[in-house]
């Protein structure tokens, strides 16, 4: 199964690399991280999503709080929770595609964000799905790059990963 | 308040947190940091001739007192040297500080002379590591890594330090730090209760229960508590390779070592048992055998102070994390207070049971298929001769299984071993290591004249800083634990396990200035032994030519459960 697990961490130089360095060293796979300093600039906050077995999932978050900078961690795939990603993706669009791309564009509530005569840039959030989708339906002879920034994530309601 | 320099202060703080003893070997990086300790008397530094040394000198003597061993290494290659050292330490739990050599700061990334990434290249294989950036950091760091390396499951940890963060001439405030406190590092210091109160329901009732203790009882200091509770209750108790000592080896309730080469009474009982108590062992695949088929009637409580080790490769039934001593403890004063009637008949039943496993094989070997003496012999005749109190420090081999199984320790911390890495070079300096900081008692080198030419070089150590260990080279004229395998899995096809050209030991030894024995029959094996062991002050290398063909058993069959073992060449259960 997938999960979305998001670490709370000492924002210190070669934290990043301990988490990364563990996924690699103990053979867990990562699909996506995204890492950026919190509202408190000694910490930061880390989401990366994993998919495994319950038994990997129990292994991954063992490991990541055994290491000395991580401070929490949650797996916010375990309760109701908000994920986002944000995509910025390239389109061709000549002539009669220019109308049906904008109307894609639309009906995902995308936004153009720059625009020249034969291309489109448009910047597209939601979860991971939707951004499939999206690419899905430009269909891919029509896309021409893709940048997606992971998933980050965040539990619905009153509970707070913090200090 | 005090100025000192960079350099200074890793003098002084490793003064001021009472480290007797580093070992190290200079360069470049560490000009400085040598030139402060030049200048002081608190810290002595032992000189090795190969930092992979340093590093297990430093593992022994946090082996043998529960305290941090310290090393020092210069950048690039002295760095690299200690890699293995620091692997070795990882793997067994060792708490350790290693302080590497850095070029200078403004050198970093530029493929400077002798840079290497230390951080990068021992992250995975240290519990923690830093490198300084200012030298007013220096003191907490250092601080940092004793408190991260020797609390918790304990772990070596690196601190890499750039050459200009010690540079003479410029000093800043220097204030010892007592204490220190990180928010996102806090070991858990007792088990959950309801969680031990569950484990002590299992343990009361079981009918065929096995207690399993491995190095973590070492680690927390915890064999008095573990032999009073197996008394208690009169339970078996197995130690695992890492374990050996926490329980009486030579206390009828002790059943030796499970796992690969365990005894049968071992493998038998756990794989048995209807609850198994695992006291602070991490259940790796040399114990397992194959998971899935691993103690398939037992309950299994797992006490661990690290939760990654627990449900790692076989699910616990009730997991319990936090450190031995206080665990057990708990256990104990729950035990003694339970009113559950103990079924005494299915105890009695078990242990026929067992005593019957133990009577098939019981650690016996053949004798009359060769004419050479047997190693199993060699072991016999040093702990005899040693009263089994000795400390033995194992290289890793054919030799170390068998030190494992017929040497019989009485306390813990008397077994050093590479039991996690199998570090082949490991049993000399660690030998050195023990003999230096317990210079009244009988420490002994058990290895393999392949094992012993991998740290060889340290033999000049031994005779700078005069330490009279006593080496027994079980010689065998081959990589015996390949030549095994080779003989099991590949038709006996000798693949480079065959070692040619040894050098003449006794020469050699006598060349680094020590004395030198050998022994080719049986009769001579205890009277040599003897008499090395009283030349008090001369370290004695004992070369003893034993059955080259010989292995190791009992052995487990591959991909089966624990009781699927050889138990001779030609006989299986
Ligand atoms: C550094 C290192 N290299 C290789 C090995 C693989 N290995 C394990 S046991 C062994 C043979 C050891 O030979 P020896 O020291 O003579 O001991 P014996 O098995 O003959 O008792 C080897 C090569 C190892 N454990 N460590
Ligand atoms: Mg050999």
């Amino acid at each position: 199964m997938r999960h979305i697990i998001s670490v709370l961490m000492e924002n210190e130089a070669g934290a990043l690399s301990r988490v990364v360095g563990l996924f690699s060293q103990r053979n867990f796979n990562i699909e996506s991280l995204t890492v950026a300093p919190t509202e408190d600039p000694t910490l930061s906050r880390l989401t990366l999503t994993t998919i495994g077995h319950d038994g990997v999932i129990e292994q991954i978050t063992k490991q990541l709080n055994k290491l000395i900078e991580v401070v929490k961690l949650v797996d916010l795939t375990e309760g109701d929770h908000i994920e986002r990603e944000l995509m910025l993706i390239k389109v061709k669009a000549l002539g009669s595609q220019r109308a049906e791309v904008i109307r894609n564009v639309d009906i995902f509530r995308g936004q153009v964000v720059d625009v020249t005569s034969s291309v489109y840039t448009v910047q597209l959030t939601g979860d991971s799905a939707k951004l499939d989708a999206f690419i899905e339906v430009l269909g891919p002879t029509n896309v021409l790059e893709v940048v997606r920034t992971g998933v980050s994530g965040i539990a619905r309601g009153e509970k707070v990963l913090s200090l | 308040m005090e100025l000192l320099s960079g350099a200074d202060m890793v003098a002084r703080f490793l003064a001021d947190e009472g480290v007797e003893y580093i070992y190290g070997y200079p360069g470049g990086a560490l000009l400085h940091i040598y030139d402060a300790l030049f200048q002081q008397d608190k810290v002595q530094h032992i000189l090795v001739r190969h930092e992979q040394a340093a590093t297990h000198m430093a593992d022994a003597y946090a082996r043998a007192t529960g305290k941090p061993g310290v090393v020092l290494v210069t950048s690039g290659p002295g760095a690299t040297n200690a890699v293995t050292g620091i692997a070795t330490a990882y793997m067994d739990s060792i708490p350790m500080v290693v302080i590497s050599g850095q070029v200078m700061s403004h050198l970093i990334g530029e493929d400077a002379f002798q840079e290497c990434d230390m951080v990068g290249v021992t992250r995975p294989v240290v519990k923690h590591n830093m490198s300084i950036k200012s030298p007013e950091e220096i003191p907490m760091a250092l601080k940092k890594a004793f408190y991260i390396a020797s609390t918790g499951r304990p772990g070596p940890v690196v601190v890499d330090i750039p050459k200009d963060m010690t540079t003479p001439t410029e000093r800043y405030e220097y204030v010892y730090p007592e204490s220190v406190k990180l928010r996102s590092y806090n070991p858990v210091t007792r088990g959950h209760s309801g969680q031990i109160k569950k484990a002590v329901e299992l343990l009361v009732n079981a009918k065929r229960p096995v207690i399993l203790a491995g190095g973590g009882v070492i680690h927390a200091n915890a064999s008095e508590q573990l032999t009073e509770l197996a008394r208690m209750l009169n339970y078996p108790v197995v130690n695992t390779l890492m374990g050996l000592g926490t329980y009486p080896g030579t206390d009828p309730q002790f059943l030796g070592m499970p796992g690969m080469h365990g005894s049968v009474e071992a493998n038998m009982a756990m794989h048995h048992a209807d609850m198994i108590l695992n006291l602070g062992s991490r259940l790796d695949d040399r114990i397992t055998n194959a998971t899935e088929k691993f103690c398939p009637t037992a309950k299994l409580v797992h006490v661990d102070i690290d939760p990654s080790s627990i449900s790692k490769t076989v699910a616990a039934d009730v997991p319990i994390v936090g450190p031995l001593d206080s665990v057990l403890n708990e256990i104990l004063k729950l035990a003694k207070a339970s009113e559950v009637e103990r079924d005494e008949e299915a105890l009695a039943t078990w242990w026929q049971q067992i005593e019957e496993w133990r009577r098939r094989h019981g650690g016996r070997y053949r004798t009359d298929d060769s004419e050479l003496m047997k190693p199993q012999q060699v072991v016999e005749a040093l702990c005899k001769v040693t009263k089994g109190d000795a400390y033995v420090c194992s290289d890793v081999g054919q030799h170390q299984m068998f030190a494992a199984q017929y040497y019989k320790f009485n306390k813990p911390r008397r077994w050093l071993n590479s039991g996690g890495l199998g570090t082949m070079g490991y049993g000399l300096p660690a030998a050195m290591g023990v003999k230096l900081n317990f210079p009244d008692e009988e420490v002994v080198c058990v290895t393999g004249e392949g094992s012993i030419q991998m740290n060889i070089q340290e033999l000049s150590t031994c005779a700078q800083y005069n330490l009279p260990l006593k080496i027994v080279c079980i010689n065998n004229q081959s990589l015996g634990m390949v030549r095994q395998w080779q003989d099991l899995n590949y038709e006996s096809r000798h693949s480079q396990s065959y070692m040619e050209s040894l050098p003449d030991f006794t020469k050699l030894v006598e060349a680094y200035g020590h004395v030198g024995m050998e022994v080719t029959r049986l009769e001579e094996l205890e009277s040599t032994l003897e008499k090395a062991f009283a030349m008090k002050d001369k370290l004695v290398f004992i070369n003893v030519y034993v059955d080259p063909y010989e292995h190791v058993y009992p052995m487990q069959v591959p991909k089966a459960s624990m009781r699927d073992m050889w138990l001779s060449k030609t006989e299986r259960t």
